[in-house]
């Protein structure tokens, strides 16, 4: 923890704002991640280290590849090629579920809240390395009962934090998108994940939710945890970032803290097209 | 009117055999559908792997009953769950669907072929297999039992069965207040969620294959040794598809809903059938309407009839709750 705790931006003392520059503390790396579609190359990066402890924003016009790479840095999707190396593992090859349990944990875009679970059952289920997730010990209670005693202990504070509470036991089926991104957060944590990954989190959030949002995600990296973002939103992106990272057809076009961004030409030009002050000429193309 | 006999025999369709087969096939479905969100459309062969199981451990290969117990308890399903399962599971759910309608009737003709007489008895199938249960029997067999609906043999498979079905019932309530069970419902809700936190769905889904696949196989097997057969034609695809409405009719994700939906499924056919029946001898149905040779079609319509209402009235089933389904439209 920093004693000014709204900004980590003293751990990227020395990086220079440029593409695929290196970190002083990389918890995450790629390589030469490539991705494509039949002809259509959606991701194509050279290299990229996410700084531990911080909070970096990974934004980009619309189709510019971010969820897809977002996808192959979480492994819920297989690159063509190129490498990822999460705090020292290799992620080639390895199932989306062991990522998990390496200790980075990612949501979704579209929350994926359980409906028809209660919603102390999907925090629940967060809780790792489960004795009473065999067939066999399930049968004999004895054997997972205090471990389910701990896990809910724990979720039940997770709950209070993200001020859930009253909800414990209804259908999660029945909150409200904002709450079910909170509870999306809140179960992810019961991983005790060391990164968290968060596509799109402020995506149908209302504004009053918002900064609560704001707030939990703050409070992640308070904690020591590392977070990376996909988002739209450039409030969100100013406010809370220490680093963002820029993608446009693919590619990695820009890095920097949040104040370099919004300067710089290669961003503006991605996100407005290259002419964007020039008259058009027709003729030229 | 026999009314005496109208209720003995919807009595018997309640708790007898049929019930006994088609709760534990349910049961099954229950395990893959209900609470794992899988879609087997084949339920037949899981039944099947039982009754063969057995049948021919004892029949073909002249082992004794025991191992043909665990041939057609354990061996056989948990060999035709991975065979269906390694290539599918990773798939979308469809899949799988395909996969095991396509297997259960691959195994009904591939059972019944003249060139396999020899293992399978072709079409005429096994019989005979099952005297090692029977010397077990502690009932009289020229005597009738429970209010007269049993004799002797029928009351033993009867007996086993009901206890079959009170310790799978057993298993299932309780892994699914386990954390095993709450992963496979967190599977069933969604998939790539239950990835996300760290747990192998695959893995998880394949374990729900079998152990439904074993509840089938339970099923196929009582079906087997109640009629000392197994044959080709007691695995047709609608037996399958008999589970699946004894599943609906109770209640998906129940423990209950899939004993109730049999029970009530072949109360109902059995009263239908001695009623109707009934009706025609006693001319209040009208030979020009219906004969004494159609009662066993119009049943079925009137079923049909009975599941067309419940999807409208209550899409839960009997015993599911309408706050769980009202959440599938959100």
């Amino acid at each position: 923890m920093t004693a000014d705790s709204s900004n980590a931006q003293h751990l990227f003392d020395g990086v220079p704002f440029e593409p695929g520059t290196s970190k002083n503390d990389p918890i995450l790396v790629a390589d030469n991640v490539r991705r494509a579609f039949g002809g259509l190359v959606a991701v194509d990066v050279e290299h990229l280290e996410v700084q531990r402890g911080a909070i970096t924003a990974l934004i980009g016009p619309n189709g510019a590849g971010k969820t897809t790479f977002f996808n192959l840095l979480t492994n819920f999707d297989e690159p063509d090629t190129g490498s990822r190396v999460f705090e020292g593992n290799d992620l080639s090859g390895v199932s989306a579920y062991k990522v998990a349990n390496l200790g980075m944990v990612r949501t979704f875009q579209l929350t994926k809240s359980l409906s028809k679970m209660t919603v102390i059952d999907n925090m629940r289920l967060g809780g790792t390395g489960q004795a009473g997730e065999s067939f066999f010990r399930a049968l004999f209670p004895f054997m997972w009962r205090r471990q389910e005693a701990e896990i809910t202990e724990r979720a039940d504070a997770l709950l209070e934090r993200f001020k859930l509470s009253h909800m414990r036991d209804e259908f999660a089926g029945t909150l409200s998108g904002g709450q079910r991104k909170l509870l999306e957060m809140a179960r992810a944590l019961m991983v005790k994940p060391n990164m968290v990954m968060l596509d799109e989190p402020m995506a149908g959030v209302n504004p009053a939710l918002k900064q609560s949002l704001l707030e939990h995600v703050k409070g992640l990296r308070d904690e020591g945890m590392t977070v990376l973002f996909v988002e739209h939103d450039m409030d969100m992106v100013q406010e809370i970032s220490d680093w963002v990272v820029v993608m446009a057809e693919g590619r990695i076009i820009a890095e920097g803290p949040p104040a370099s961004i919004a300067s710089n030409q290669a961003v503006v030009d991605a996100y407005l097209g290259s002419h964007h002050d020039s008259a058009l000429d027709l003729e030229a193309d | 009117m026999d009314w005496g006999a109208i209720v003995q025999n919807s009595f018997r369709g309640f708790i007898g055999e049929p019930f006994i087969y088609f709760s534990l096939a349910a049961m099954g479905l229950n395990m893959h559908y209900g609470y794992t969100g899988l879609l087997n459309f084949g339920q037949a062969v899981f039944m099947a792997a039982g009754a063969y199981g057995l049948s021919m451990a004892v029949v073909t290969l002249g082992l004794n009953f025991w191992w043909g117990l665990l041939l057609g308890i354990v061996v056989f399903p948990l060999l035709l769950a991975l065979i269906m399962g390694i290539p599918t599971l990773r798939l979308r759910a469809d899949y799988l669907a395909i996969v095991t309608i396509a297997a259960s009737e691959m195994f009904r003709i591939i059972a019944r072929s003249p060139s396999l007489d020899r293992w399978t008895g072709s079409s005429d199938g096994l019989t005979a297999f099952a005297n090692t249960f029977y010397d077990f029997n502690p009932f009289d067999k020229q005597k009738r039992y429970f209010f007269g609906l049993f004799i002797g043999n029928q009351m033993w498979v009867v007996l086993v069965g009901w206890i079959v079905l009170s310790l799978v019932a057993l298993i299932v309530w309780m892994t699914m207040r386990s954390p095993w069970g709450r992963v496979l419902r967190a599977i069933r809700e969604d998939e790539d969620a239950a990835r996300s936190l760290g747990k192998n769905a695959y893995s998880f889904k394949m374990q729900s294959l079998m152990i439904g696949g074993i509840f089938g196989a339970l099923g196929g097997m009582f079906r087997a040794i109640g009629t000392q057969s197994a044959q080709p034609q007691n695995f047709i695809t609608d037996v399958t598809f008999f589970a699946w409405v004894a599943l609906i009719l109770g209640g998906a994700a129940k423990v209950g809903g899939p004993i109730a939906g049999a029970a009530i499924l072949y109360g109902i056919l059995n009263f239908t059938d001695v009623f109707l029946r009934q009706l025609v001898e006693n001319d209040y149905i009208p030979e020009s309407v219906m004969d004494g040779t159609q009662v066993g079609q119009v049943r079925f319509m009137l079923i049909g009839l009975g599941l067309i209402l419940l999807a409208v009235y209550r899409p839960q089933g009997i015993f599911g709750t309408k706050e769980e389904m009202a959440l599938d439209d959100r």
